[in-house]
């Protein structure tokens, strides 16, 4: 029971800690490929930390929905940091929550972020609103149907049970759950607003879709937001650790696997996050009316995936 | 005194309804007394009908676990007196009936204005007599009664639909709710006529009793489907809803989107599961597939409207639809001898049922006191209301996470629980059912994802952003009885959301009853905390211990914001990328939201542009998204008949000679088959 409590504690600590890590890192790396020096892989951090201690500075007529949001969408990541195994399956809240429900926290928060976009009425703040949920509606049923392929695979939605089915059976290759990985892949571009779909670095603001939302924040709020997105990130990058690479996962009460299990954790994290900026590198952004179609590819793969496990 | 207690408790649950269908007629006319008096009308009568529903809604829940309950009225025709019986699909739908109008009564006494139409008194009368009649609907166990609780039901609800009869627009939207009401009342008529297979006998109890075979079993359910379908919603027949809704004041289409929907889905599970013996696997493809197509085609329409109750009408549609697909799922299950997994899509199609009563009803509630207090209907001249009216403002936002479909609230819970059952179709031993299965899921799935993309845009441009007009800044919050109503129904979004084990041990009687199965139990045994599809393994969901999680995090982190930097906070103007003159009017308007839905599922719609010259000197911009339906099913149709009409109306002389030899040639046409 204590060591379920103190595994849960610490896999949740870990990833909202080392998030902004892997978001420098995936900068730094992004530098590097782009002949640049970069700030450093700590530089994530350092812009938290100015920013929460500045004074925040609200519009006007912003409401207490607009102040609460920053903390609501922070604390949807956490939860869902709290349900995905990374290093080892012995997590009692997941319990709780399972991929269904997974979903339904990231909708959560997206739904809290947009409406608190579009509540000081600028014009970039409904168009980022109305923009974020357009993908998100298109890139959520995808998403649920990339989860559905290793559920019907180890027969349960739990994310713990998958990944026990899925790292510590016998070994079978199943050609669905690379249709799924490919549209995975898909759908996290999306979702984190990267490029194709969006671009974390743009400031020009017709092309902005996650960036024009947060316009109006600053200070803590800002801070509380940035830090979501990296957990969100994080999030992304465990979800596809564990359904499509989960070896080296440490099962339940296998207490000795546990350091193994992180070594591996941070070479997969290593490796995904220069993968993540060699893409963005070699990738231009699409036209928002193009992101439909990226996004209603990833959904077709999908559904071929599963599909294919029905045949 | 004793006697006195040995009455109230020695009534049956049935008795006890009975007597509150009479209370509410008698509340009815109680109103005529003083029609124009609204105090009277409006802080007795419908607070007292509200208790009414309360009650009502107890001695449902009472019966839910009981044996079934008959009784027979000494009303009706001579020979086929009104039966009734209570049985725990009637006792689920009741429970739905008065919870749902108990909030929605209470909203209606803080609702009436003075010099309003229609006057109070009339208002609570035909209120009332719905109210009264779709308790009915649920109770008969004859034919005969059924159709004429149906028909009053119909009727009463015309006349609160056409309140406001002045309006052109509304008497036509009134009179396309009757013409299709009828065709609907028309196929149900049939249906009955079908299965009481020629015997004559129009009891429940006989067509229980009696073996269709197949053929006749499915031209019952066909129309059945028709019948109800009509007066769900259910694509094609879906027409007059966003005209009726609208049209009817605010707690009328709470009622009728929230409760008279479900009396239609309780009609066809009655004829299906409960009149029926046998069910065809086929049968659920139908449903599967008409109700993908009415979820998807409504949340896509939902997301172009521009008026606040016409979107909310579409979005009732799409969740009928998401109802029917539950209804399809149970079809299949069933047919092929999955008991449980049969049990689980119907616990989560009643799940979704009652659901949909809450927090539909919320919303359309929430429209009303937006409408009153700032005469305005259309949502491009709303906005910023969450500063005038915080109290609406707030109990909107529940009922809009709860539509989203959204955890911790009661939307997630159905929704989940259909994901669930459509999880478990390779059990099937159909392989082209299991391949259709999936692709069916998928598309359910981006159903439920873009009424998100609609209820942010149904919440953020009501109530958030500026106000896109000046009057806008005296509108004023609801009234208490009004808050009281709202309250009601957030709350039972709330606990629907958080009590998911309970709600299901209670619509174990119901699956138990038409299926045969129970999921509640097997969801009780890993304890009231957590949820689960059909075993701990498959999955499970803790709604009360993920709010849990959720307020701690945010207060944890609040906490630790404030504590280690501080909570400084200055204001100023907004800053929108240092762009100086803003004006309310560069906010997305509800075409702006709407436009990336109209752009990417355009050939679902029937689009009409004006554009300006570059010469105009006046220029206007006009885009309409139509329904298709209309133009390719409808307006044929309509011509067909006028057409056809006209040339009966040769037949139409006027002289009296003639009409009475059209008499004569009749009599000799039904002597000849009578010999």
């Amino acid at each position: 029971m204590i060591s379920s409590i103190f595994s849960q504690l610490f896999q949740t600590l870990l990833i909202v800690m080392l998030a902004p890590l892997l978001l420098g890192w995936v900068n730094q790396c992004r530098a590097w490929l782009q002949n640049k020096r970069g700030a450093g892989v700590l530089q994530p951090y350092r812009i938290l930390h100015k920013l929460f201690h500045k004074d925040a500075v609200l519009a006007d007529n912003a409401s207490s929905l607009f102040r609460s949001a920053p903390y609501v969408q922070f604390a949807c990541m956490v939860l869902v940091a709290s349900i995905v195994p990374i290093v080892a399956t012995d997590l009692p809240f997941a319990a709780a929550a399972d991929v269904i429900a997974l979903v339904g926290l990231f909708a959560l928060a997206r739904l809290f972020a947009a409406l608190a976009a579009m509540d000081v009425g600028t014009a970039f703040g409904s168009m980022g609103a109305r923009r974020e949920m357009l993908v998100a509606s298109l890139a959520e049923p995808a998403l649920l149907m990339v989860l559905f392929t290793p559920a019907l695979i180890a027969h349960s939605t739990s994310l713990t049970t998958i990944v026990e089915a899925l790292a510590h059976r016998e070994f079978v290759l199943y050609p669905s759950l690379a249709f799924a990985a490919v549209a995975f892949a898909m759908v996290a571009l999306a979702e984190n607003a990267r490029i194709p779909v969006d671009n974390p670095a743009t400031h020009l603001e017709l092309t902005m879709i996650h960036e024009a939302m947060i316009l109006e924040y600053s200070a803590r709020h800002l801070a509380l937001i940035e830090w979501a997105s990296a957990i969100k990130l994080s999030n992304y990058s465990a979800i596809g650790i564990a359904l499509f690479l989960p070896w080296g996962i440490a099962g339940t009460g296998d207490l000795g696997a546990v350091p193994l299990a992180l070594a591996v954790l941070f070479v997969k994290l290593l490796l995904g996050g220069a993968g993540l900026a060699l893409l963005e590198t070699l990738s231009a952004k699409l036209r928002i009316f193009r992101a439909p179609e990226f996004l209603g590819t990833a959904f077709l793969l999908a559904v071929l995936g599963m599909l294919l496990l029905e045949l | 005194m004793d006697s006195l207690t040995a009455i109230l408790f020695g009534l049956l649950p049935i008795d006890v309804m009975l007597g509150v269908i009479l209370f509410w007629v008698t509340l009815g006319l109680l109103g005529l007394i003083a029609p124009h008096h609204m105090r009277f009308i409006g802080h007795i009568l419908f607070p007292l009908g509200a208790a009414g529903g309360l009650i009502l809604a107890g001695a449902g829940f009472a019966a839910m676990g009981a044996r079934p309950e008959t009784a027979v009225l000494a009303l009706g025709l001579p020979d086929l007196p009104f039966h009734m019986r209570l049985d725990a699909l009637s006792a689920f739908f009741l429970v739905l009936l008065g919870a749902a109008s108990a909030g929605i009564s209470i909203y209606s006494a803080g609702y009436f204005r003075e010099g309003e139409e229609p006057a109070p008194g009339v208002y609570g009368l035909q209120y009332h007599v719905f109210l009264a009649a779709m308790a009915v609907v649920m109770l008969a166990d004859d034919a005969y009664l059924f159709m004429v609780a149906w028909e009053t039901m119909a009727l009463s609800s015309y006349f609160l639909v056409t309140s406001k009869h002045k309006i052109p627009e509304i008497r036509r939207a009134g009179f396309l709710y009757l013409l299709i009401a009828h065709l609907g009342a028309i196929g149900i008529l049939l249906c009955f006529g079908v299965m009481q297979g020629g015997h004559g006998d129009y009891t429940f109890a006989a067509m229980r009793a009696s073996h269709l075979d197949e053929f006749w079993a499915s031209v019952t359910f066909l129309l059945a489907l028709f019948g109800f379908g009509a007066k769900a919603g259910i694509l094609p027949l879906h027409v007059w809803l966003p005209e009726a809704h609208p049209a009817a004041p605010s707690p009328v289409s709470a009622l009728m989107s929230g409760v008279m929907l479900k009396t239609a889905i309780y009609g066809l599970l009655r004829v299906t599961f409960g009149l029926l013996q046998t069910q065809f696997s086929w049968w659920g493809v139908v449903a599967l597939l008409l109700g993908l197509l009415t979820a998807l085609f409504g949340v896509m329409f939902a997301a172009v409207q521009t008026d606040m109750k016409r979107l909310l009408a579409y979005s009732s549609i799409e969740n009928i639809g998401i109802i029917l697909v539950g209804i399809g799922l149970t079809l299949i299950f069933h047919a092929y001898a999955l008991g449980p997994l049969a049990a689980l899509a119907l616990a989560a199609t009643l799940y979704h049922c009652i659901n949909h009563a809450f927090f539909k009803s919320l919303l359309f509630l929430v429209t009303g006191t937006v409408l009153h207090s700032t005469k305005e209907r259309s949502l491009g001249k709303l906005g910023g209301l969450i500063r005038n009216m915080p109290w609406v403002a707030w109990l909107a936002l529940i009922g809009t996470i709860a539509i989203a479909g959204l955890p911790p609230l009661n939307g997630f819970v159905s929704e989940w629980l259909l994901l669930q059952a459509f999880l478990a179709t390779p059990s099937l031993p159909s392989s082209y059912l299991s391949m259709l299965v999936p692709v069916e899921a998928a598309a359910v799935v981006l159903a439920i994802a873009l009424a998100g993309y609609v209820m942010v845009k149904f919440y953020g441009v009501i109530f958030l952003g500026r106000p896109r007009e000046e009057k806008l800044a005296t509108a004023h919050d609801a009234n208490w009885l009004e808050r009281l109503g709202l309250g009601w129904l957030a709350l039972g979004c709330v606990a629907l959301g958080l009590a998911p084990v309970f709600v299901l041990t209670q619509l174990d009687h119901v699956t138990r009853l038409l299926t045969g199965y129970t999921v509640g139990v097997s969801a009780a045994q890993s304890g009231w905390l957590f949820v689960v599809a059909t075993s701990l393994e498959r999955a499970s969901y803790s709604p009360a211990l993920f709010l849990l999680g959720i307020v701690t995090m945010l207060l944890l982190v609040f906490v630790l914001v404030r504590k280690r930097y501080h909570g400084r906070v200055r204001r100023g103007p907004a800053w929108d990328c240092g762009y100086a003159r803003q004006t309310a009017r560069m906010q997305d308007t509800a075409e702006g939201f709407g436009q990336p839905i109209k752009q990417i599922f355009e050939p679902f719609f029937r689009i009409e542009r004006q554009m300006p010259s570059p010469f105009d000197e006046h220029p206007r911009y006009q885009g309409k998204a139509e329904d298709k339906l209309w133009y390719a099913l409808y307006l044929p149709i309509a011509r067909l008949v006028e057409r056809l009409s006209l040339r009966i109306s040769t037949l139409q002389h006027g002289r009296i000679h003639i009409y009475l030899l059209y008499s004569f040639v009749t009599l000799l046409f039904l002597l000849l088959f009578t010999r």
